[in-house]
Parts: C-alpha cells; structure tokens; sequence
C-alpha cells in the first residue's frame, strides 16, 4: 500500500518537474523553429512548430547581414585576457590575504570586501571620464584593463580556498628554502584548481553577456561584442521575426552547447562562488 | 566596523581552522621580507583596486555635488542634484517603476526556485532536470530578451496564441501597454532567475542533515508537515540570502528595458539604473546622474547591510 502510494506520488513529481523544464526550453526552441522558417510560416495561426520548408537561408543573412564573426572574435579573444588576468592576480592577492603576514593586510582586505558593495553603476560616470581621459574611449581597453585588475569577489572566494589550506603543505617547502612565488606557483595553485575553474566560469559568463559597460565604452560597429551586435542587429530587422530569431540564434547557440557539454563544472562552480560568497 | 566583526565571522563559518595561521607562521624569514612579498602579492589587484574602485567612487561622490555638463565649468551646487532627483519626475517614475518591478519578481522567484528545489533535492534523474532549469541562467540578457520579444508579440507571439487557443483569452498587448510591460519583463526575469535561486537552494537542502527527516517519519509527520517544520524553517538562512541578492540585481534591472522597449511605452518601463544612464550619456547631465547613482549606492548598502547582520545571527542560531 504504501509502497504504491509513493510511486503516484513520485510520477506527480515527475509531471510537474517535466512541465516546468518544457516552459524553461520552450523559449529557445520556438527561437530555433522560427529561426528556420520564413515569413509566410512565422505568422501562421496556430503556430506550428516544425518548419516546412526549413529556411536555412536566415543563418547565413544573419552572419552577413552584419559582421557577427567580428564580434565574436571580439569578445572571445576580450574574454580569454580578462579571464587569465584575473585568475592570476586574485590568486596572487588571495594567496597573501590567506597565507603571508604584512602590515594592514586586514584592513586593505576589508577595503577589498567593501567595493563588492558598490554597484557598477555608481563607478560608470567616473570610469568613463577616466577612460575619456586616457583616450581609451572605443577601444577595447576599458573592458579588459578594470576587469583584469579588479574583482574583489575573486579574491574573496579563493582566499576562502586558500585558508583551507593546512600550513603543513608550506611549511616543506619553506623548510627546503624555496620563496613564497615558488611555494604559490608549485604548492598553492595545485590545490585550488577546482576554485580557480570556478572563478574563471564565473568570469567568463559575466563578461560575455555583459551589455552596461560595452554599451558605454563602444561606438564603433569593428569593435562591438557579440551582444552589442545582436542589439544593433535588433534595430535593423525589428519587423523580421525570422532574422530576428536568427540573430539571437547565433549568440545564443553556441554559448548553450558549452553549457550543455559542461553543465557539470559550470553549475558546480556557480554553487561553488554562491555559497563561498 | 560591522564589515570588520562580519570578516572574522565569515571566516569561521566556512574555513574554522584558518584565524590561527599567522602567530604559527615559523620565524625563518625576516618579518620585511615577508611583508615585501605579501604587498608584491597584492600588487595587481591593489592597483586595480585604487584605480577603477576608489577613485572613480570618490569622484562620484564629488560629481554628485557639482554641476556639470561634461565639457564646461564645474560649479560646486551641494546637495541641489539630490533635491533635484526627488522633484524630478523622471526619477520618480524611475523608482516606482523599480519598485513595482522588484515586487513582482523577486517573490515569484524565490517560491518558485524554492519549489523547484525541493521537488528535485531527492528525485532520480536529478541532474537532467537541473540542466534545463538552470540554462536560462547561463544567457546573454540582450539575446533572451529578443527572443522575448517574440514570445511576448501580441499579435504573433506564442504566448498569446496558446492564451487564445487553449484558455479562449485575448492576451495584452504585453509589451506595448503601459500596464503590462513591467509584468512582462518580470516574466522574463523570473524565467531568467529561477536556476541561480534553485543552485543556492539546492546547496543549501544538501546542509539539513537527513536525520531530521528520519525523526519526523517515525513521529508520523506526512511531507507537507515535514516541508513546513523541517524544511522551510532550516533553508531560511539561504532563503535570506537569496532573497537580499535577489532584491540587489532587480534594483539594477537594465538589460531587458533597453533592449525590449527602450524604457517605454510613456516611460512606463523606465528604471532606475534607466534613468542614471539616460541622464548621463542622453541628457549629459553627469552630476545629476551620479546622485540618482550614490541613491541607488545607499539602498544596495542598506541592504547588504541589513543581509550581513542578520545572517550573522542566523548562522549562530543555526550553529
């Protein structure tokens, strides 16, 4: 009896979980469908899901309509720099808040700890008169220097690793005379791999879907990142459903097949920064 | 103060062995040496740390009280651009639109990732589902929202068609009228958000030790009981966290009124972080911009203040 009673339950479970993963893919689906319809299909009433023909004529006036493999260029090669940079420099600073003994280390990490506090768009008017400055405006620099330098909340989760530490992993090394870069190249960086692929998943994603801060830095099209394009893309073709499902295909396509491939690591990692932050 | 106590207290939570490292460290190195390696260590960061975080906050906090259109004189004007900002109609209508926004999003997000949580904290097949619910989450905001402007078409899209189709009902004009527009790009951030919320969730069921529920079975509690006494109340410290985060980045909604309705129709999509943009890169009016900016800083600060204190507690309680 019981028994029975908890199988109807689980397969209600199982319903409803089902429904609900079918709302959260159906957005991306009915993008692919009408991605690959033309515009007699797109606005048949009811709307049908599998197109017949398949256009897939609308991908290849969507890639050339504007310069999309530019952009991803663009934000593939800003990407690889912001995340490398930063995997080395929060490391680099989280091993010493974590590991090395100095003169206000407390308070500068408490400094460190208070700009997580301060949004983005508090710093943007400043920023960009700074870069205006520097005669950075429309270059790409402004995405990549501030980012590579600074993210405290980098800092903040690997120092969390780092203390996890036990000194008696140094304390070897030390003894056979080898320097702190050395004990944090051979010894340290080894053992928080599963914190630093976190952090770099971390990175990647917010840069690559980051719209504020390119929106404000870049006017030249040469330049743009992959959604600055697809916004620019949005303005030409607003009518264009089709082009337009296109358009979000090609940035969106991609970015789901890594998800898809890596779920694993890249839910563990968001979990990972969430909890540790 | 409250972030020094808060520092040392997030410290023992999550790594205990840790505060003792420094009065063990073994004298061999000159204490100099040390400290020239550990400032060359922070180097980098520190650099980036002065120049793209404080400075540009102190600035932002001198523009705040200047006048200045970007090219001409600066004139100091005090707190006038503060003053301004709560008569300025534009702002107004910013805030209550923010605010309207985060009422509907953030409490639908949280009982439905809550929800989603707990129905796949123990079923088979556990990983396949998070996939889907997670892979809103991992999307470019620019591209969602196009698709959502498809979606959400009140002629053609989708869900108007189903509307009409299954339920007989004429869906809105969703992202054309004024009072749908916030409801619709709520939608969509709920959509968004759900998978975040669910991970922290998920992580923070794997912390209720199983031997509660065992109890409660043997006493004869039905799972209902056990989600209202076991359940619920032992998620609250993640349920607080999430929800302070979540009330943070609806405070910065942007993306999707950009890109969707530009901030309309008749600016009834016209947010906060809207306004600080259209004031300083439209209007060029960087010291009104960076005031509504520090107003939006002071309720972020508020906020994060009011999570940390009260987390602290809820951890020690829980402890």
């Amino acid at each position: 009896m019981l028994t029975k009673r908890l199988k109807s339950s689980t397969i209600l479970l199982h319903i409803i979980l089902f429904i609900g993963a079918v709302f959260m893919t159906v957005p991306f689906l009915w993008m692919v469908s009408s991605a690959l319809k033309d515009l007699g299909q797109v606005f048949l009433v009811p709307p049908k899901w599998i197109p017949d023909p398949f256009i897939w004529g609308n991908f290849k006036a969507s890639l050339t309509a504007l310069p999309f493999g530019r952009a991803y260029y663009n934000s593939i090669y800003i990407n690889i720099i912001v995340v490398v940079a930063q995997l080395i420099t929060c490391s680099m600073a989280a091993y010493a808040f974590a590991k090395i003994r100095f003169p206000f280390r407390d308070a500068i990490f408490i400094l460190f700890l208070a700009t997580m506090m301060v949004p983005g768009q508090v710093t943007i008017i400043p920023l960009y008169l700074i870069m205006k400055n520097l005669g950075w405006i429309d270059t790409h620099l402004p995405l990549i220097v501030p980012a590579a330098l600074l993210n405290a909340f980098g800092v903040f989760l690997l120092r969390q690793f780092f203390m996890g530490i036990p000194r008696e992993m140094e304390e070897a090394s030390i003894i056979d005379g080898a320097n702190r870069w050395t004990i944090y190249t051979r010894v340290m960086l080894p053992l928080v791999k599963p914190a630093l692929s976190a952090l770099g998943i971390f990175t990647f994603l917010g840069m690559w879907n980051s719209f504020f801060y390119p929106l404000i830095f870049l006017n030249t099209p040469d330049l743009f990142t992959v959604p600055m394009m697809l916004n620019l893309y949005r303005g030409m073709y607003a009518t264009d459903w089709t082009l337009m499902m296109a358009g979000a295909s090609v940035a969106l396509i991609p970015v789901l097949i890594v998800y898809i491939v890596g779920q694993r690591y890249i839910i563990e990692g968001v979990t990972l920064s969430g909890i540790k932050g | 103060m409250v972030m020094s106590t808060q520092t040392s207290e997030r410290s023992e939570t999550f790594a205990p062995t840790v505060e003792r490292t420094d009065a063990m460290w073994p004298s061999m190195k000159s204490s100099t040496s040390e400290a020239l390696w550990g400032y060359f260590f922070i180097l980098p960061q520190a650099i980036g740390l002065i120049g793209f975080a404080m400075v540009p906050l102190i600035l932002a906090f001198a523009l705040s009280l200047m006048q200045w259109d970007g090219f001409g004189a600066r004139t100091f004007v005090g707190l006038d651009n503060f003053i301004g900002q709560f008569k300025d109609p534009d702002f107004n209508i910013a805030v209550v639109n923010t605010l309207y926004y985060t009422v509907l999003t953030v409490p639908t997000g949280i009982i439905l990732s809550m929800l989603v949580a707990v129905g796949l904290n123990k079923v088979k097949g556990k990983v396949l589902y998070r996939l889907f619910y997670f892979m809103p989450n991992i999307t470019m905001s620019v591209a969602v929202a196009v698709v959502f402007m498809w979606l959400l078409n009140g002629d053609f899209g989708l869900i108007n068609l189903y509307l009409r189709d299954w339920f007989g009902i004429q869906g809105p004009q969703w992202l054309t009228d004024t009072r749908f527009v916030i409801p619709a790009i709520s939608l969509l951030s709920v959509w968004v958000g759900l998978g975040g919320s669910m991970v922290l969730f998920l992580a923070g069921l794997q912390g209720i030790s199983a031997t509660y529920y065992e109890a409660a079975e043997i006493d004869g509690a039905n799972k209902w009981q056990q989600l209202r006494h076991i359940t619920i109340p032992l998620l609250s410290p993640t349920t607080f966290f999430v929800t302070i985060i979540s009330i943070i980045s609806s405070f910065q909604v942007f993306d999707q009124s950009f890109v969707m309705t530009g901030g309309g129709p008749a600016k009834a999509s016209y947010t906060m972080v809207f306004h600080i943009y259209d004031s300083a890169f439209v209007d060029f009016t960087f010291g009104k911009s960076t005031a509504a900016a520090v107003i939006l800083f002071v309720i972020i600060l508020v906020l994060t203040l009011i999570q940390m204190r009260i987390s602290k507690r809820w951890v020690h309680y829980e402890g």
